[in-house]
């Protein structure tokens, strides 16, 4: 190594330090730490006590586990794609020359902006059992149906429809329906990958689109055909953080359901690694617990990766 | 004609679309700015109001009691001064005939009021000045207010729109208080003056504080508020330099084994908070900063990978021949970075600045980690703290508190609009 170059090494490493710094402290240093404790018995009181991986075989019996699990997997296979294609959509109709589009296109952005604390409490307002916002406008838009079907039927038969009336689910209260309610909550937040989706889209080339004009494409095919496979890489981008985001959410069901909800419908996995970790005291099965979501993670990362290589189209190749 | 259908379409769905995002934003204002009885009301106010009724020739906002549908009188029981609605029948020769508690038959003398000739068609309503009602609920209401009511026909009440902007000021301070004092003083906000000097600086400084002052002060949200700045002031800052000054090492200076670095840089982004989480809190136990706010900023001054990535991205786009001409004029590298490159990339440093300032001001779970005294809360945390504590029946105040914690990220929003877009999409291409 000449002078030169150890001058500039030296230089290289005195800016990078701070990064430096970080990764020995905060990185390297907790992920070998959380290795080692979760092969340990440890309640931050006491020293840790090597147990082997009876952490990991605990977890094949813990029935809470397994819960949180499932809970977690629910949410994050049905709030993903319909995220995905929600987003999709509403970028698809923002991507059109509209009067106003910066307006609306703010509209649909400002509640992914509504830190987690405040959701979370706007939305148990909103589905509040007794004076909920969303059960009187589903009650009112079903009354309003009603009222027209009734019309309806009129031309039809003489005899009065008969117009059931509902029994709407009290969010909160209700096992079946604490999910659903979760995932209409985390829907209101895609204004985020909305906007990823609208810079993707406006990348695509304007000719691609008119000479599918020209050829007499209809709409659905130019979306199927054009616009998907054109924007494929940012789809991706967007599931793969989607993945990670969800298998981890924590605070807005935490802050909703104080971390349980009935019959622990709303614990999901952070929340129950938290729990653990700060509540029961037992870190190192929090920390086995979360080097299990880490495996989870890197293996549906690499089947994401996998199932849409064939379909992910970059310009540059 | 297709052109026009399709287009209509459109505007239809996005008008609805955008209403549907909207209406949550706007019932969490309307519930922040209503009285309590309008919250717990169905069908629901949209716009809060205020009810006005003519009593005694003045007019007078009230609140609404039970509704009559027949006829009534109202009467004042001469032994109590106590004021009743009872049926006509039930008033015979100046007597109130009814039952006392054992259920005997007693006639209590009365004098008759008012004569109400209400009916399914035009019911009459009882109607209390919201001044009683509020004296009533603050505990200050003696038998002679208690009284102090009326009863008017229904449809001669007045509604107008009404936003009851005090609800505000209310909720902050059902967020808490405590009694501010000079120790309080110098334990909360002079942290950074010597030791020596800060006991005696705070007893000066509380002797000049007006009263007003001191009840600010003496609020949990001031504190709360004071933390949540505080922290946002150094995460951004400590994310910013550290950031700019890693990923100018990154781009920008070929020293050996860069990109292998560069490598586990990236690679890092890929674990997870969990995993971390633990040995990263036994590290702040082990230097005795739990409940302090340090592990909530030391952090932030160690580069995050994520930000690093961005801005390499970017001083990579910068011509290279910009250092080698500063180099050949003698320009240090730090002076280079200093003055050539961090100017020039201003628009990514703001995009990694106001993230981390949202980031900061969201952030739930490292306050719920870190955070053990009330007084060193951040605005979510306090916030959720009191939520969980009085269990959600005033709606208006909580409605009221989130949206203060909303507020000042719509209003950066709107300040930084281009900024926030150009950020968003860039984090989405770039990865």
């Amino acid at each position: 190594m000449t002078r030169g170059e150890f001058r500039t090494l030296m230089t290289g490493l005195a800016f990078t330090s701070p990064w430096i710094l970080g990764f020995l402290i905060f990185t390297l240093y907790p992920v070998a730490a959380s290795i080692y404790y979760s092969f340990c018995d440890y309640d931050v009181l006491s020293r840790p006590v090597w147990i082997g991986t009876l952490n990991y075989h605990d977890m094949l019996t813990d029935a809470v586990f397994w819960k949180s699990l499932k809970n977690t997997f629910y949410y994050a296979l049905v709030s993903l794609p319909l995220g995905l294609i929600l987003s999709l959509l509403v970028a698809v109709l923002l991507n059109n020359s509209v009067v106003g589009r910066p307006a609306f296109r703010t509209f649909f952005f400002l509640p992914s902006l509504v830190p987690a604390v405040a959701l979370a409490m706007l939305w148990l307002w909103i589905f509040n059992g007794e004076f909920g916002i969303l059960n009187y406008a589903m009650n009112w838009a079903w009354t309003k149906i009603g009222v027209f079907a009734a019309w309806v039927s009129a031309f039809f038969s003489d005899a009065p429809l008969h117009w059931p009336k509902p029994h709407f689910p009290n969010w909160l209260a209700e096992e079946q329906w604490v999910m659903p309610a979760i995932i209409m909550t985390s829907l209101w937040g895609i204004g985020g990958t909305v906007v990823i989706y609208l810079a993707a889209l406006q990348d695509v080339p304007r000719e691609l689109y008119e000479s599918a004009d020209i050829d007499g494409a209809s709409t659905w095919t130019k979306l199927r055909h054009i616009t998907v496979p054109m924007i494929s890489p940012v789809i991706y981008f967007n599931l793969i953080m989607g993945i990670i985001g969800a298998l981890q959410v924590f605070s807005g069901p935490f802050i909703m359901f104080g971390g349980s909800g009935p019959n622990r419908s709303a614990l999901f996995y952070a929340i129950y690694i938290y729990q653990n970790a700060f509540e029961y005291n037992q870190m190192g099965y929090a920390c086995a617990m979360a080097w299990v979501l880490f495996l989870i993670i890197l293996a549906l990362t690499w089947l994401a990766t996998r199932a849409t290589r064939k379909h992910v189209y970059y310009a540059g190749e | 004609m297709k052109q026009f259908f399709s287009r209509l379409a459109i505007y239809i769905l996005l008008i609805t679309g955008s209403a549907i995002f909207l209406v949550p934003l706007f019932w969490m204002m309307s519930t922040a700015l209503k009285p309590i009885d309008q919250t717990m009301a169905m069908p629901p106010t949209w716009i809060p109001f205020r009810l006005y009724a003519q009593l005694d020739g003045e007019r007078v906002s009230v609140k609404t009691g039970e509704t009559l549908s027949a006829p009534a009188v109202v009467v004042v029981i001469k032994e109590t001064g106590q004021k009743r609605i009872v049926a006509p029948d039930q008033v015979v020769k100046g007597r109130l005939v009814t039952r006392d508690k054992s259920g005997e038959q007693i006639k209590l003398p009365v004098t008759v009021v008012k004569e109400i000739p209400a009916s399914k068609q035009e019911p009459w309503i009882r109607v209390t000045p919201e001044e009683v009602m509020a004296a009533i609920q603050a505990g200050k209401g003696d038998t002679s207010l208690v009284s102090n009511w009326d009863v008017v026909p229904q449809n001669s009440l007045v509604r107008e729109r009404a936003l009851r902007w005090d609800n505000f000021g209310k909720a902050i301070k059902a967020l808490g208080v405590y009694e501010f004092t000079p120790r309080e003083l110098a334990n909360n906000w002079l942290g950074i003056v010597p030791g020596a000097w800060r006991d005696n600086l705070a007893s000066s400084l509380y002797e000049k504080m007006s009263p007003k002052l001191k009840r600010i002060f003496s609020l949990n949200f001031t504190a709360y508020l004071k933390n949540t700045l505080i922290l946002c002031v150094l995460t951004v800052l400590g994310t910013v330099l550290s950031s700019a000054l890693a990923a100018y090492g990154f781009a920008r200076i070929p020293w050996r084994g860069r990109n292998k670095a560069f490598v586990i840089a990236l690679a890092t982004m890929m674990i997870p908070f969990p995993v971390i989480m633990v040995p990263v809190y036994c590290l702040f136990r082990w230097a005795g900063w739990i409940g302090t706010l340090r592990p909530l900023w030391v952090g932030s001054f160690c580069a995050g990978a994520f930000n690093v990535f961005l801005l390499r991205q970017f001083f990579m786009t910068i011509p290279k021949d910009l250092s080698d001409a500063a180099r050949i004029d003698g320009c240090s590298e730090w002076r280079i970075f200093w003055q050539i490159i961090l100017p020039l990339s201003k628009p990514a440093l703001m995009v990694v600045g106001l993230f981390q300032f949202m980031g900061t001001w969201n952030d739930f779970l490292g306050p719920l980690i870190y955070l053990t005294n009330q007084k060193d809360f951040t605005l979510a945390l306090g916030l959720q703290f009191y939520q969980s504590q009085q269990g959600g029946t005033e709606w208006h105040y909580l409605m009221a508190a989130s949206t203060l914690v909303v507020l000042p990220i719509i209003v950066l929003f709107f300040f930084t609009q281009k900024t926030f877009i150009e950020g968003i999409s860039m984090t989405g291409i770039k990865g």
